[in-house]
Order: structure tokens, then C-alpha cells, then sequence
């Protein structure tokens, strides 16, 4: 209901700004907290690796075959928009550095976080704001055994373990996707496509960097899907508000990280 | 030694500017029954969790074992919650476990039992409360009541000191309800534990209690075996005992004049 008074409406509309800031910034320190205490208790993450091991196959292996179709497809995208780019100057052959360097620096970290939210993600928050709803966090708790320990570790070292793996994957498929576009449907020559990739991709400044990139996507992506879905609100549209908000945050999160990653890794 | 294994002394507890608790006193002897009623939203429930340290009081205290709950750090509560077992409403069994892991759970995260003996108790356990037959099936296969029956075989599995159900009855057939009921019973006088009992199912609660608290606008409005319950003349008891539409808890939420609210739109 509006007031008539003005001035009335505008604190109000202040307040508001006030009290969705104080939130944001308390559901960060919440996050924030979550991870630490992640780190603290992970410990039987590792004493009792097949916990992690299993979260591995359902956040890792189940997000196999939607990481490979995709890559296969950007992979051969890429391919045929660089080779249309390319042969105007006539360096077609530099096809494969283009798409191995495409794929190992940006679009393999990259989609692959993006996917990995979508997927496993979105499946995590779901499934931990459910055990909140029906209760079995509670009885973890009264059970004397810590939710943190026994659930939320397992599943974020699965995460941070599965996403580098994934995103190598990605991009060996997405390098695979591009040489059948390249060689047997092009005609590019397939010496020149491999030599190229050899002589031009750098194992430290690109491979590695790679890595850490989809490291450090690995650990936001599976923190934010593990707070999402703790911090859900124990009902029906709460769960679904958190497994949404998990994909829009983390798909922001890689992006905004992917420019602050590679800002420093031109610069280093 | 005092024989109240619980005691809940001038609790008060409240939360977003609201007194939910005033003032609440209670004990739960060792061996005993002892049943919490009252109406939905009186803070049944929430005495439970007060009791398992998943919240602490604004003012009083809970003891278990003569120690203060709310006063212990995270490993003296996990101490104690060790000696509890909890049946949660739903059961809040764990989904992605079948029957025989769910029974098996607090065993092998809280001690270091070889499996040839961690087998031998779940079936125990389960035969206990009938579903050993049941042992392969996930949750999802099971009705209400097989899954308030595994949740309780859960619940004993380390043969707790004390008990706490959190709405046994909700929701269960008639023959479901008799089954829990009777091994509630069973169950708290072959363990030797003490049970708390938290509902609003007042025949089948009055059928094992030994004692019964009544609580209401946030205090204990009364108190006795169920007996004396059952003959007490208190208003609220004698709505709540005989399911009487209005009493002291009215049936129509505070509104205003139903004729002028009926004519302003009319």
C-alpha cells in the first residue's frame, strides 16, 4: 500500500535498499562461515574418502555426458567460425591453435563451470535444501554427527576434485569436436593443424592457468550450490527459489572471477 | 542422587520479539513416560529442541543428567545428544540410504562396531520393531507408518537414556498408530530409558503416559496422570481432553465485525 506523503515513500523505499544490503551482506559472511568451518571439518572427507569418492560419481561422473556433448558442439563452432576468420588472411592452418587455446584458457574453465552449475549444481542445492525440509539435517544433528563433516565436505571436495577433471575433459573433446571439422570435412592439413597446436600452446601460461581457473571455479561453484541449499528456507518454494538463485550466482560468480583470473595471468 | 533424568527449570524461551516459553517447569524421571500436549504452535516442539541443545533458552535452563544444556560447548552437546534418540515427526529418514544403512548410520558414525556386529544389531533392532523383512527397501518404498517404525529402529540403535518423540501419531491408519503406540511403551520400559512424548493425539497418549503436561499460551496449565487429566475441570483441559469446537481457545480467529465486513463489500 503506497502513502500519500512523499517523503514517507521515499524512506521507505531507502529502507528497503537498507535492509536488502544488510541481508546480502549477512548471507556473505553466512557463506563465508560455511567455508571455513567446510575446511575445518574436512577432514573425514578424506579419513572416509569413499564418501567423497560417491559424491564424486554423482556430482563428477553424472555430469560426464552433458559436458562432452557440449564440448564436442563448441569445439566444432569453433572450428568453423575460426577457419571463416582465418582463411581471409590466409592462415587457415593456425585452425587447431585457435581452438586448443580457445578451449584450454577460457571456454573450457569457463562452460564447463557454467554447465557443472547448471548440472550437479542445481542438484546439490536441491538435495541438501530437501534433507533441510524433511528434516534429516535435524536428525543428523541430534544424532550427534555434524552436517558440515558429513555432508557439506564430502560433496565440496567432490566438487573442487571433479570440476578441473571435467574442464580437461571438455576441452580434449571440444580439440576433438574441432580437428573433424578442421581436417576430414575442411581440408585443413592435419600436420599443420597438430604441429601448430604443439609449437604455440604453452604448458605453463596456458594449460596450468587453465587448471587453476577451473579450480577456483570448482570451489565457488560447489560452495555457493552447498550455502544455496543450507540456507534454504525449509519449504517447497524455498528449495526452488535456492536451486534458481544457485545457477544465476554462480554463472555471475565464474564470469565475474573468470575476468579477474585472466587480468592476473596476462599481467603475471 | 535426584531420579529426574530431564529437568526444565523457569524456562523461557522466545524468538522475533515473541514469548513463546514463560516460565516453564517440568521434569522427566528416569523410567517414565511423560507426555507434552497442547495445541498446535504452543512450542512442543521447540521444548524438544531446547532439550537437544539445538537452541539454547532466554532465560532458565534445561539439565540433562544434572548438566545445564545450553552451557555446554559443541562437544559436551554432542556428548549428550549421544544419549538421546529423537523420532522425528516425518521419520527424517535419509533417502538416498535403505533401510538397513539408515539403522546402521548412528553405529558406524558414532563408533568403531566391526559390520559383522553392526549386522547383527540392525536386524535386532529392526526385528524389534518389525521390519526386518524390510531391511533391502529404500525409504520411498515404505508407507508412513513402515517409516516411522524404521525411524524409531534408528532411533534405538544405541540404546539411548532417553527418548524423544516429536508427533509420533501424525498422520498414521489407525492400525499404524496401535503399532507405534505399543512400542513406544515396549520399547521405553525393555531399554529402561525415559521417554518424552510430545503430542496432541490425546487417546493415544493418554494410553501410555504416565504423566502429562499440558501447555498453553506459553506455561504449563496443568498437569497429572492422565487419569486425573481425564476428570480435570480445568476449561482448556476439558476442551482439549473432549475435542470441544470453542472454549477457552476460541474457533474463530480474531476479526472484526462480520456483519459491517459482510456489508462494506455488499
Amino acid at each position: 500500500m503506497t502513502n500519500s506523503n512523499p517523503l514517507i515513500n521515499i524512506i521507505k523505499t531507502l529502507q528497503g535498499i537498507g535492509h536488502r544490503m544488510v541481508e546480502r551482506i549477512w548471507r556473505l559472511g553466512a557463506g563465508a562461515r560455511l567455508f571455513f568451518l567446510t575446511i575445518v571439518y574436512s577432514g573425514e572427507s578424506f579419513k572416509r574418502f569413499h564418501l567423497t569418492m560417491r559424491e564424486i560419481y554423482s556430482t563428477g561422473v553424472m555430469s560426464l555426458l552433458i559436458i562432452i556433448v557440449s564440448a564436442f558442439f563448441v569445439g566444432m563452432v569453433l572450428a568453423l567460425q575460426g577457419y571463416n576468420t582465418l582463411q581471409k588472411y590466409g592462415s587457415s592452418e593456425a585452425i587447431g591453435v585457435l581452438v586448443s587455446l580457445s578451449l584450454v584458457r577460457e571456454l573450457g574453465p569457463v562452460v564447463t563451470a557454467l554447465l557443472f552449475a547448471g548440472r550437479a549444481g542445481t542438484a546439490i542445492t536441491a538435495e541438501i535444501g530437501l534433507m533441510k525440509t524433511t528434516e534429516q539435517l535435524s536428525a543428523m544433528e541430534m544424532m550427534a554427527v555434524n552436517p558440515i563433516a558429513r555432508v557439506v565436505a564430502p560433496r565440496f571436495w567432490a566438487g573442487v576434485i571433479s570440476m578441473p577433471i571435467l574442464a580437461a575433459l571438455f576441452s580434449m573433446v571440444g580439440i576433438l569436436g574441432g580437428y573433424i571439422v578442421a581436417v576430414p570435412l575442411i581440408g585443413v592439413d592435419e600436420g599443420a593443424f597438430w604441429s601448430q597446436m604443439q609449437a604455440n600452446v604453452d604448458f605453463q601460461s596456458d594449460i596450468v592457468n587453465g587448471i587453476i581457473k577451473s579450480l577456483v571455479f570448482g570451489i565457488a561453484c560447489t560452495m555457493i550450490a552447498l550455502f544455496e541449499g543450507f540456507d534454504a528456507p525449509p519449504t517447497a518454494e524455498g528449495v526452488s527459489r535456492a536451486t534458481t538463485r544457485t545457477v544465476v550466482i554462480s554463472s555471475l560468480t565464474v564470469l565475474g572471477l573468470d575476468f579477474v583470473l585472466t587480468s592476473f595471468m596476462l599481467v603475471i | 542422587m535426584t531420579n529426574n533424568i530431564v529437568e526444565i527449570d523457569n524456562l523461557s524461551f522466545g524468538y522475533k520479539g515473541r514469548l513463546l516459553h514463560k516460565g516453564i517447569n517440568m521434569v522427566f524421571p528416569r523410567g517414565k513416560v511423560v507426555a507434552i500436549m497442547g495445541g498446535s504452535g504452543s512450542g512442543k516442539t521447540t521444548l524438544l529442541r531446547l532439550i537437544g541443545g539445538q537452541i539454547k533458552p532466554s532465560k532458565g535452563e534445561v539439565r540433562v543428567h544434572g548438566d545445564v544444556v545450553h552451557k555446554q560447548d559443541r562437544d559436551g552437546i554432542f556428548k549428550l545428544r549421544r544419549k538421546m534418540g529423537m523420532l522425528f515427526q516425518q521419520g527424517a529418514l535419509f533417502t538416498d540410504l535403505s533401510v538397513y544403512e539408515n539403522v546402521a548410520f548412528p553405529m558406524r558414525e558414532l563408533t568403531d562396531l566391526p559390520n559383522s556386529m553392526i549386522h547383527d544389531l540392525v536386524l535386532m533392532k529392526l526385528n524389534a520393531v518389525g521390519l526386518r523383512g524390510a531391511y533391502t527397501l529404500m525409504p520411498a518404498e515404505l508407507s508412513g507408518g513402515m517409516a516411522r517404525r524404521v525411524a524409531l529402529a534408528r532411533a534405538i540403535a544405541l540404546d539411548p537414556a532417553i527418548m524423544m518423540y516429536d508427533e509420533p501419531f501424525a498422520g498414521l491408519d489407525p492400525i499404524s498408530m496401535g503399532v507405534i503406540c505399543s512400542l513406544i511403551r515396549s520399547l521405553n520400559d525393555a531399554l529402561g530409558a525415559t521417554s518424552i512424548i510430545v503430542s496432541h493425539d490425546v487417546k493415544e497418549t493418554f494410553l501410555i503416559a504416565d504423566y502429562v503436561y499440558f501447555v498453553a499460551n506459553g506455561v504449563v496449565t496443568a498437569e497429572g496422570t492422565p487419569d486425573d487429566l481425564m476428570k480435570s475441570t480445568l476449561p482448556f483441559v476439558h476442551q482439549f481432553v473432549h475435542g470441544d469446537k470453542d472454549g477457552p481457545v476460541p474457533f474463530h480467529y480474531p476479526a472484526g465485525n462480520y456483519q459491517s465486513e459482510l456489508m462494506k463489500h455488499g
